[in-house]
């Protein structure tokens, strides 16, 4: 369990003497960090997994539960629908993420800023949105039905192609992030030594891309097994583990069995960490305190060719996107296609109103602030404190749970958890924090590894040089780590702030009658079967989102140009 | 304000907000699964007799209201359920989540409509009745008959043509189902389901959702509930409600008091209106059948008469055999890992 960067012993120990209070500070820093993740994540959970073990009086009855599910074949089959579903969908994902994201760090690619903002686009829409999409697309009555040549798309072809549009952002989002913390003096040798750029490719580009990779393919993989929103609005009769827990929880509210069904989930999730410690172990640091960042030369063959390749996903996601918001401006479909806004009256349908957008927008704003406070503090904990590696695998590990927790689960051991009378943190129930509170921990884990994947392409040097000038670590933290990981961190703010306002499957258990969100009404409009609705509160937040980004851009790129020119050293 | 609202948990200390409910005794907690559109209707009839006692709806599907009624068990949150299945009200009266209480003007409701014990657990408001929605341009197009019998959907004709709920995750579905085994019998109920399945296209995971696929033409067929088919065609929908010859299977929208409401008087005076004559009035908006008997107008695109076509239905069987029957159907036609084209 040691973790490759941390200084050696001796060093540590020395410092420990010196710096008492420092030390005392981190110290509590990580038992805090731990004390959030257990009574956000842990502690609910256990409420509701100890479930699976129990009868309906909550008697403990062993595996009971478990054999009952294994007898039953439906069940089963449930499992290699996931897992064929979680693979075909990653490596489709990884392959198309890859491909995009070194297309914008590392070539002049004309348009890469209007390139850069299309493909974060799915991410700025509630997962059920491309599916209900797909449905006008290819549905019965879709447009362009004869391109499935017969083959229906309410299925693992409609399941696949949704999730991996709405996860493509994600894995962009960390292969960026390990593509743009780069060493240029490797590609100078490499170029030096006549390194054909292919095989630089794979010598130097890839393997040091390779934490990044993995990681951005088992988040696409538990996004996927979890995701219940598009399998249930497009799975047809494929059924998966995410809608098994519906079927169960929901449609027979079983939550012994439903329990069970969340257990098998969580066995990607233990597999993801430990591969996540296999190869973080081998990860080496590139960007040392003498790095030079690398600038992407232009090369217009290259450069257009890379466009070129681009410009499918680009045009699957404008398709996408597009025929939503078409969608939503269709007075009946496809009866009476005369534009209007009719299905924006949300005040006079199920699920909340206008109110309910409002909500959405407040809730964000405080899961962005509050998360990104807490989950990047976390992650500099675990990567940049020396020694107690034990508390800080705890809490590294403590962080990978979220992204194995099904929202569904999450959102009911909360109610059990939360709700119970003997919780002393039970007035939270039905309030706006819990709400914030769940989102935060639903989303913790990718935020986690944005944050660890920025944070380990800082040189642990840094902190060794300020700490022998007897610097407190929190003034490194400040000056040093901060600014250099400010576009994770705006990053992280980002991803949090619009994924708490399209987050469905956990706050559907929480709101209460003034905490409504818009999300939920999206949900609840497709699930009552008005999908046009669905889908013009669908491209609200999108286009809400799209909003807050291009602020935050507008607001960031001043603060950028400020705290980032050391990485346009060599340009200037 | 919005900290205030986002603190307002953490600072408000349990006592407080006990006594600040004990005093105030103005708001409920309500939760149904009532149409969106009929609830300002609603709350608005009740404010008329009761304009101090302000009622909070927490609205969702079904399901999930049920799920989180059970899963708030320990520490209920709702004061009085106003518009839930029965089915799910029994199901809550046998955790011992009710507070038995008898309704001014209970013994006017038809027998059908209440619990039997003698202080009743739960009332009924309306009959939720089965209806097939027929999309007629979808059906010109495929040369599809309307259908007029359940029987008629096994036919050959309508291979790939019918969208039904799964009772496995939808109510409707599940009175669908238990409708046909109590009407056919329970070997015949189980052939007829096998050769539907041959036609259906795909089950859906809400009871509404068929009816809104078919008047939207993703099918030209189906299976939902009238309310929603005579509701959608009002709205111009290309729909025909057919109401099958064999009987119709039903539930009730039906209201309990939660047992541990810190507002017991105002839960009451709630209950007395849910039962009383204008409630049923006004529930007779939507549906065809209320449970005071001659207070129902017809409604538009229902049948003359739905009272005579709903079936004797059986709730007490149907919750008996309930995880029976859904373990059969799912093991009968959830295991195809493809919907049949």
């Amino acid at each position: 369990m040691s973790v490759a960067l941390s200084p050696p012993g001796f060093l540590a120990k020395n410092r420990l003497g010196k710096l008492g209070l420092d030390r005392g500070l981190q110290i509590a820093g990580v038992v805090i960090g731990i004390l959030f993740l257990v009574v956000t994540m842990v502690l609910p959970l256990y409420a509701i997994l100890s479930k699976s073990v129990e009868n309906k009086d909550g008697d403990f009855v062993g595996w009971t539960n478990y054999l009952e599910y294994a007898s039953n074949p439906s069940l089963l089959n449930s499992i290699t629908n996931s897992f064929t579903i979680a693979i075909i969908t990653t490596v489709i994902v990884i392959s198309l993420a890859l491909m995009t994201a070194y297309a914008l760090t590392r070539t002049c690619m004309p348009f890469k800023g209007v390139v850069r903002v299309l493909v974060m686009g799915p991410i700025f829409a509630p997962s059920l949105l491309p599916a209900i999409s797909l449905v006008y697309l290819f549905g019965n009555q879709g447009v362009l039905k004869s391109w499935l040549m017969g083959e229906s798309v309410y299925g693992p072809i409609g399941i696949v192609i949704s999730l991996a549009f709405w996860c493509f952002p994600h894995a962009v989002m960390i292969i960026t992030t390990a593509l743009s913390n780069t060493d240029a003096r490797l590609y100078e040798s490499a170029r030096a030594l006549r390194t054909s750029p292919i095989r630089t490719f794979f010598t130097v580009t890839l393997p040091s891309i390779k934490y990044g990779l993995i990681s951005a393919s088992f988040v696409v993989f538990t996004l996927v097994i979890t995701d219940f929103g598009a399998p249930k609005v497009i799975g047809g009769q494929y059924n998966v583990l995410a809608t098994d827990i519906y079927k169960q929880v929901i449609g027979q509210q079983n939550f012994q069995m439903g329990a069970v069904v969340s257990v098998i989930l969580f066995l990607p999730a233990i597999l993801a960490f430990t591969v996540d410690r296999w190869v973080q172990r081998k990860q080496v640091s590139l960007l040392t305190a003498r790095a030079e960042p690398l600038v992407p030369k232009k090369n217009p063959l290259k450069d257009n060719v890379m466009l070129l390749l681009c410009l499918p996903v680009i045009i699957t996601i404008i398709g996408v996107l597009g025929m939503a918001v078409y969608a939503s401006l269709v007075t009946f479909w496809p009866y009476n296609l005369e534009l209007s806004f009719n299905n924006y009256q949300f005040d006079l349908m199920d699920g909340g109103g206008w109110e309910a957008y409002y909500n959405s927008l407040e809730m964000g704003l405080y899961t962005a602030l509050f998360g990104t406070a807490i989950i990047f503090t976390n992650a500099y904990l675990v990567e940049k404190v020396p020694g107690i590696n034990g508390l800080r695998t705890l809490l590294h590990l403590g962080a990978m749970i979220p992204l194995a927790v099904p929202g569904l689960v999450l959102g009911l051991a909360y109610i059990f958890f939360f709700n119970s009378p003997s919780n002393p943190l039970n007035s939270l129930y039905g309030t706006l924090a819990i709400l914030v509170i769940c989102t935060i921990a639903h989303y913790y884990t990718v935020c986690h590894l944005t944050a660890v994947t920025a944070l380990k392409q800082i040189d642990s040097e840094f902190e060794a040089v300020s700490a022998s000038l007897k610097v407190p670590f929190y003034v490194t933290f400040w000056r040093v780590t901060l600014p250099v990981c400010l576009p994770a961190l705006l990053d992280i703010f980002i991803y949090l702030y619009v994924n708490a306002m399209n987050t469905v499957s956990a706050v559907v258990f929480l709101y209460s009658s003034n905490t409504m969100l818009a999300s939920v009404a999206v949900l609840n409009m497709d699930d009552a079967g008005d999908i046009a609705p669905a889908a013009a509160m669908g491209v609200l937040l999108m286009f809400t989102c799209i909003g807050i980004k291009l602020l935050h851009w507008g607001m960031s790129h001043l603060l950028l140009e400020r705290t980032q020119r050391w990485r346009n050293r060599s340009a200037t | 304000m919005t900290f205030k609202k986002l603190f307002s948990g953490l600072l408000a200390a349990g006592a407080m907000t006990a006594a600040t409910a004990a005093m105030a005794g103005t708001e409920l907690t309500v939760y149904t699964a009532f149409e969106a559109e009929d609830l300002k209707r609603y709350a608005k009839e009740f404010n008329k007799q009761h304009p101090d006692i302000k009622i909070n709806w927490v609205r969702d599907s079904t399901g999930i209201v049920t799920a989180k009624l059970l899963a708030e068990k320990e520490n209920p949150q709702a004061d009085v359920v106003w518009g839930l299945a029965a089915t799910s009200l029994l199901v809550m009266k046998n955790e011992g989540m009710l507070s038995p209480y008898a309704p001014k003007g209970v013994e006017a409701l038809s027998p059908k409509f209440r619990d039997n014990d003698a202080t009743p657990s739960w009332i009924g408001l309306d009959a939720w009745i089965a209806g097939i929605c027929f999309n007629t341009i979808e059906a010109e197009k495929h040369n599809l008959p309307k259908p007029t019998s359940w029987e008629d959907l096994t036919k050959p004709v309508y291979q790939g043509h019918i969208i039904m709920p799964n009772p496995n995750s939808s109510g409707t579905g599940f009175l669908d189902v238990a409708s046909w085994l109590q009407m056919f019998g329970e070997e015949k109920g189980w052939d007829y389901m096998d050769q539907l399945h041959t036609n259906i296209a795909r089950y859906t995971h809400s009871g509404s959702k068929p009816c809104k696929l078919a008047a939207a033409g993703e099918a030209p067929i189906g299976i939902s509930f009238a309310y929603k088919g005579a509701k959608l065609k009002k709205k111009g929908a290309p729909l025909d409600v057919v109401f099958p010859k064999e009987g119709l299977g039903w539930d009730m929208e039906a209201a309990a008091i939660v047992k541990g409401t810190d507002d017991m008087a105002a839960a009451k005076k709630l209950m007395d209106f849910a039962a009383s004559r204008e409630a049923n009035v006004m529930y007779n908006v939507g549906y065809a059948v209320v449970a005071i008997p001659g207070v129902a107008k017809p409604v538009q695109y229902y049948p003359e008469n739905p009272e005579a076509m709903m079936i004797d239905n059986d709730f007490a069987w149907s919750a008996a055999n309930r995880s029976a029957i859904l373990k059969e159907w799912q093991g009968r036609y959830d295991s195809k890992s493809d919907p049949k084209n």
